[in-house]
């Protein structure tokens, strides 16, 4: 498998100037210092085709969140051009603060066999502007909870034996976050494909999908990750399953940067890597599976659109099913980035931008008055619920809440 | 009462800049008058090459020796025009390899360091190359930047107290008692005709010079030979890449700054036609289907614009001082040659031989004027040139203007004032041009209308050809020169001009790029309910 530097990416030639990504280039608004999209993708480009030199570090700046390619007009590759820009030519070394930040793998298994401690220490203010100082991850970010029993041990333990009862079968790439973090996300997603009528598998090995270690500039380690992982992915398709996903991020990265950033050949199973949610609504929406939910759910419930998510074009998916239930007040929130971009927000340098970014999202969020705000990225859910104060959920964990899983059995026999 | 010149020197292409510094470095009172811009003929319109001689030594030796002595020179005393990309030639399985052994004979006796490489090394160097290649010299090509060289030889002249008209076009040579003692000038934005003294007259306009020669009443019989020109919109390749053959079509692909040109066609026009060159449908096939051949994603590269230049070649049969058409460089003494006391006329040669084609004119003149001073041009660096450039400190801290504008000015950029952030927006963002880089070109340059100063910043040479920048520029230009009318109808003639190069190759994204600026400027600014004003 060829993971050397992806050939140039002459998207750039189609760029007509229009400056709509700029526009809409959540940094740029907050941080005059950022050259922003065009002039960091295509317009940068063409320089450093003449000379490395020209490379900008502020390109550390950009927060990944593709908005300048979903907005632009032409098709240009705006947000590859610049990620990959910033591994080709970037001179500031990952620190170690990056390393642990990025390893999401690594640190979620040390602190799970620990996780009380881990979780008690993390929170301690001394401990916090220690990490501040020394490392460079702001004191004022608050670290997702690490669980004591990983989502793999649990289904090992209590799951994994009544899969085998089901004709049907997807396979989960549950990623970081549910494994370490939030292992009830997880056990929700079983739940629900259960009750529908189909078994899930773990993928023979997983490792995180990556996204961290590409924004923080560890690409061979991401490649080699990249690789593993659609090793597990191809055997899973091979037996004729799709492979889902609870996080927006895992499966653009999964899709998308492999390939692009990565210059990885992931075409054989791209398709068929989804998130559950599409993968649900979708088979809602044919007729092939029915949904019953409980009579006493009764929410109000806004849905914040992931940047990632924005870039798939996925969250039509999300949001259906959760007009599906019927004790839901939807509001759909104006599609924004929340200002996290997965560990951007904990770094010391971006964290005022960070936080400026997301303000625009707080202020609708608190404007509206919502029970809980759904989402289907994790780093958004830490976000927002730091900085607005409000409970967020993956529409997953909602629609499992909500669910009448005696009634949905039936009626998927 | 006029100001008495020693020099009035013809001409703001390349080789009249060389000769108005050089005649001002060596202490005579010179002005240089130009009847449009500097760099708008010739000078402007070729393909930026930094010849190492090579395409000439099989065939003129002489020619070769000039280009590797003048290349080595301008390394050094031009290095902000000069990029050192080494240059390939190429044999492709058409050609015939038994050339290649003739070929680097002939460079190794011009002095020319040509090696023979291997295919899958000429790959490693250059991934653009054809990958069918079976053979590969390395030479010493590179990029020149000629509009760079010229501003710099103008700045440094006017530096030694050269005088510099431009927008000045001479219509008539002043003579007495059959001597050439000055010129009459058109001076086109005060509309009146003046009169200029000097003690000789040196002719360097280029394809013009055959009119200039007229108005002395002496023959220079030119043969206007046409080439034109493709640019791609980004650098494609970064060695100069050339056809390992006889000198045909379309064989040499010049990375320059941010793009990357494929030239030239040949063919001889009638001289009532340089004035209005059009690049034909023909021309453009040929381009691209032979520059494919050297560097395959041509085929798939943007095209920002053709366009085509007049070279200055001078028939062999009028030349009494018996060098031959080939040698290149021509300088004529009318004294001796039709009894035309005061006049010069230096001519041929190419981009690459201007310094010495303007010693050799300074030496004539000097002579005639009796003045005792050596030529110090190929040891003096140009203004922007004079250090090193490894000293390149800007270029790793500062945003993409000052990068930009350091490559474009050299040493010079640090003249480039800073006052506060808006002064480092930028106007052109295809190339990187600062409001503060166009205000240096207004007040440091001599630039007065966007033409100006495109020619002295490359702005509107990027992929957008004056969609964003050339409102902008005007902008400041009406500031600077206190008149919006004017610089509204200098926006015009300049988005006519962008277009006119885009139009032989508007196709794609090209066109659908025009289309855009067209909206922009006819659809939102209102552009052509405005008169047009041609240069």
């Amino acid at each position: 498998m060829s993971t050397k530097h992806n050939k140039i990416d002459t998207s750039f030639e189609q760029c007509m100037k229009c400056t709509v990504c700029t526009v809409y280039c959540p940094v740029v608004a907050v941080n005059p210092d950022y050259p922003g999209p065009k002039q960091a993708g295509p317009d940068g480009e063409r320089y450093r085709l003449k000379n490395p030199l020209f490379y900008d570090e502020a390109l550390d700046m950009c927060l990944n969140c593709k908005r300048c390619e979903v907005s632009c007009p032409s098709n240009v590759k705006i947000g590859d051009i610049i990620q990959s820009a910033r591994l080709k030519y970037g001179k500031k070394k990952p620190s170690l603060r990056d390393f642990i930040l990025a390893n999401t793998d690594l640190m979620g298994s040390v602190a799970t066999t620990m996780a009380p401690v881990v979780n008690f220490t993390l929170g301690l203010k001394p401990v916090k502007l220690v990490m501040d100082g020394v490392l460079g991850v702001d004191h004022h970010r608050t670290f997702p909870k690490y669980t004591g029993q990983k989502f793999e041990t649990w289904f090992r333990r209590y799951a994994l034996k009544k899969q085998e009862g089901y004709e049907k079968k997807v396979s989960y790439f549950h990623g970081c976050y549910a494994n370490y973090n939030n292992p009830e996300l997880a056990k929700d997603f079983v739940k629900i494909m259960n009750a529908i009528g189909y078994g899930v598998n773990l993928l023979e090995k997983e490792k995180c999908c990556g996204v961290a270690l590409i924004s923080n500039g560890f690409k061979e380690q991401a490649a080699k990750q990249a690789a593993l992982n659609l090793s597990s992915i191809r055997k899973a398709v091979g037996r004729g399953e799709e492979v889902l996903t609870t996080s927006s991020t895992c499966t653009f990265t999964m899709r998308d940067e492999y390939e692009h950033i990565l210059g990885i050949d992931n075409a054989d199973v791209r398709d068929h890597i989804s998130l559950a949610t599409r993968f649900i609504y979708k088979l809602v929406d044919s007729g092939k599976v029915k949904l019953a939910f409980r009579k006493d759910y009764v929410k109000r419930i806004a849905y914040h659109t992931p940047c990632h998510m924005e870039k798939l074009g996925w969250s039509i998916y999300s949001t259906s099913l959760l007009r599906l239930i019927p004790g839901v007040d939807f509001r759909m929130l104006e599609s924004q980035c929340c200002g996290i971009a997965g560990t951007y927000g904990f770094k010391k340098e971006h964290y005022r931008d960070s936080q400026k970014i997301g303000e625009g999202l707080f202020q609708q969020i608190r404007d509206c008055n919502v029970d809980m705000v759904a989402t289907d990225c994790e780093t958004c859910k830490w976000q927002i619920e730091m900085s607005a104060g409000v409970r967020v959920e993956n529409p997953i964990s909602i629609i499992a809440d909500a669910l009448d899983v005696e009634e949905t059995i039936k009626l998927n026999k | 009462m006029q100001k008495e010149y020693d020099v009035i020197v013809i001409g703001g292409g390349i080789t009249g800049a060389g000769t108005a510094r050089d005649c001002a470095m060596r202490g005579l009172k010179t002005l240089l008058v130009e009847r449009h811009d500097l760099t708008a003929g010739a000078t402007g319109r070729n393909h930026g090459l930094l010849h190492s001689g090579a395409r000439y030594a099989v065939t003129d030796q002489e020619s070769a020796r000039e280009c590797i002595q003048e290349n080595m020179t301008l390394r050094k005393i031009a290095r902000h025009c000069v990029e050192e990309t080494d240059g390939l030639f190429i044999t492709l399985p058409e050609d015939d390899l038994a050339f290649q052994e003739t070929f680097i004979d002939s460079c190794l006796r011009a002095g020319i360091r040509a090696e023979a490489i291997d295919p899958a090394e000429a790959i490693r160097l250059e991934p653009s190359v054809n990958k069918s290649l079976i053979g590969a010299v390395r030479v010493p090509d590179g990029a020149v930047d000629p509009f760079r060289m010229t501003v710099a030889n103008v700045y440094d002249a006017r530096l030694h107290g050269a005088d510099v008209l431009k927008y000045h076009e001479v219509t008539a040579i002043v003579k007495e008692a059959g001597r050439v003692v000055g010129v009459e000038v058109y001076d086109a934005e005060n509309r009146q005709k003046k009169t200029y003294r000097s003690r000789i007259v040196i002719n360097a306009a280029g394809i013009w010079g055959h009119h200039i020669a007229q108005l002395a009443g002496a023959t220079v019989n030119m043969f206007p030979a046409k080439g034109a020109l493709l640019i791609f919109g980004h650098r494609v390749n970064n060695m100069v890449i050339n056809r390992c053959r006889k000198p045909a079509d379309a064989d040499i692909l010049v990375p320059g700054d941010t793009i990357c040109l494929i030239g030239t066609t040949s063919s001889r026009v009638p001289y009532d036609e340089v004035d209005d060159m059009k690049v034909t449908p023909e021309e453009v096939d040929i381009l691209l289907r032979e520059g494919a051949k050297l560097a395959p994603e041509l085929a798939q590269t943007r095209i920002l614009r053709a366009y085509a230049g007049v070279r200055p070649l001078v028939a062999a049969d009028n030349d009494p001082s018996g060098r031959s058409i080939s040698r290149g460089i021509v300088c004529l003494d009318h004294e001796t040659r039709d009894g035309i006391p005061g006049f010069i006329t230096i001519t041929g040669g190419k981009l690459m031989t201007y310094r010495l084609m303007a010693e050799w004119a300074t030496d004539l003149a000097c002579k005639k004027l009796g003045v005792d001073k050596k030529c110090q041009t190929a040891e003096i660096c140009l203004p922007g040139s004079e250090q090193p450039a490894s000293k390149r400190k800007s270029v790793t801290v500062d945003g993409l203007g000052a990068k930009a504008a350091h490559g474009r000015h050299g040493t010079r950029s640090s003249n480039i004032e800073i006052n506060d952030k808006s002064d480092e927006s930028l106007v052109c963002e295809c190339e990187g041009v600062s409001v503060a880089e166009i205000n240096y070109a207004i007040d440091e340059l001599g630039a007065s209308n966007i033409l100006n100063l495109r020619r002295r910043t490359r702005l509107g040479m990027g992929t957008c050809q004056g969609e964003l920048c050339a409102c902008r520029a005007a902008g400041l230009l009406s500031k600077a020169n206190g008149c919006a009318r004017r610089s509204i109808e200098d926006l015009a003639s300049f988005m006519n001009e962008r277009w006119k190069g885009v139009y032989p190759v508007a196709w794609g994204d090209t066109l659908a790029e025009a289309q855009f600026t067209s909206w922009i400027y006819e659809g939102v600014c209102g552009l052509d309910t405005f008169e047009k004003k041609e240069e």
